[in-house]
């Protein structure tokens, strides 16, 4: 906090209420919190990175087990993937709702975008049973480590958004779009779409190349 | 004095008056953003599940290229109409961390392939052709007989 509070000790008003003064000059950035945020979101960029690495150099490392174009159902991926990009778009009504400052509109398209959420790691869940239940575990072959992994990581980032998602509308439900809360969402929003800009390198490079 | 340096607080209450100012969304956002990102974005994933799904492109190394370019374009489509992005934002911070990131990101990738796959070359050997592992040294001390 910038603001700064003096007591005129001794002075003949002493007794009235303590002034309150703003320094005239902010020492932080407006918004400072979506910056921090964008930074976090940068550094799980570098994660992602390393990730996507890995898979580089491993995808291809079957060990004698099946490979990608054996393994992967890319009806399914494209399935998944509307899921993905549809629930970006519900996000973005979301927020044009609260910027119209309306409450109700908000937790709406929220739980239209949870939804969506959710659909998308169901139908990850079940790719991965199927997977796993065929034989193909992490511990066949390096391509499969490196798989589960990256793509893993993206569906617990899902998760973590899902859970962020519902805490958030019980918090608007409760308290209004009061400014701690629109700041929340903003930072969800980010969240959120950041995600579905990882997805699109993971079925480019997983799933599309990976069945060539 | 440090005084100078103060003027008395507005009229509003304070803690109106410091969320409305900082932490409120003065980034506005419009349905034609949201409409236009997501229409270019549905292009670009139809078009290469099309590709790959109908076997269009017959090149791996073309097709490879191909789907590199839609998804980095997708990637720059997301950034500007749903994240926002552009030279502005805090004051270009958040695009000096983007800028900071994307060389990180190709760093990484490409550095890790270029090693890994010339760490391959090097020292897998060649069941094919054992002799093929015979070094090429000046010396031709080896171990092996």
């Amino acid at each position: 906090m910038s603001d700064v509070t003096l007591n005129h000790a001794g002075g003949a008003g002493a007794a009235a209420a303590p002034r309150q003064y703003h320094l005239a000059h902010e020492p932080h950035p407006q918004n400072g919190t979506s910056l921090g945020f964008w930074l976090y979101l940068m550094s799980d960029v570098l994660i992602f990175a390393a990730l996507f690495a890995t898979y580089g150099v491993l995808g291809r490392a079957y060990a004698g087990g099946p490979t990608g174009a054996e393994l992967f159902d890319l009806k399914l991926v494209a399935i998944n993937t509307a899921f993905l990009l549809l629930s970006s778009i519900t996000f973005g009504f979301a927020m044009l709702q609260k910027q119209a400052k309306n409450v109700g509109g908000t937790l709406t398209w929220l739980a239209v975008t949870g939804v969506l959420g959710l659909a998308f790691l169901g139908v990850e869940l079940y790719e991965f049973a199927h997977l796993i239940h065929a034989g193909a575990t992490p511990q066949t072959s390096a391509f499969l480590s490196a798989f589960f992994t990256l793509v893993g990581t993206h569906g617990l980032h899902v998760t973590f958004g899902i859970i962020w998602l519902i805490t958030l509308m019980i918090q608007i439900s409760k308290h209004g779009l009061t400014p701690a809360n629109v700041r929340r969402v903003n930072c969800l929003s980010m969240f959120w779409h950041f995600l579905d800009v990882v997805w699109v390198g993971v079925f480019t490079f997983v799933y599309l190349m990976g069945v060539l | 004095m440090r005084a100078q340096q103060l003027h008395p607080a507005h009229d509003t209450p304070h803690g109106e008056h410091h969320d409305g100012h900082h932490d409120g969304d003065d980034l506005h956002v419009s349905m034609s953003d949201y409409v236009r990102g997501f229409v270019l974005a549905v292009i670009l994933t139809v078009i290469p599940f099309w590709l790959v799904m109908a076997g269009v492109i017959q090149n791996r190394a073309t097709l490879v290229v191909v789907l590199g370019v839609l998804a980095a374009v997708q990637i720059v489509v997301h950034m500007v109409y749903f994240l926002h992005m552009n030279g502005k934002v805090q004051g270009g911070w958040t695009l000096l961390s983007t800028i900071f990131a994307v060389i990180f990101v190709g760093v990484t990738i490409a550095g890790t392939l270029w090693v890994m796959f010339h760490m391959n070359a090097h020292m897998m050997p060649d069941h094919a052709n054992p002799m093929a592992m015979q070094p090429a040294a000046p010396h031709g001390h080896t171990a092996t007989p």
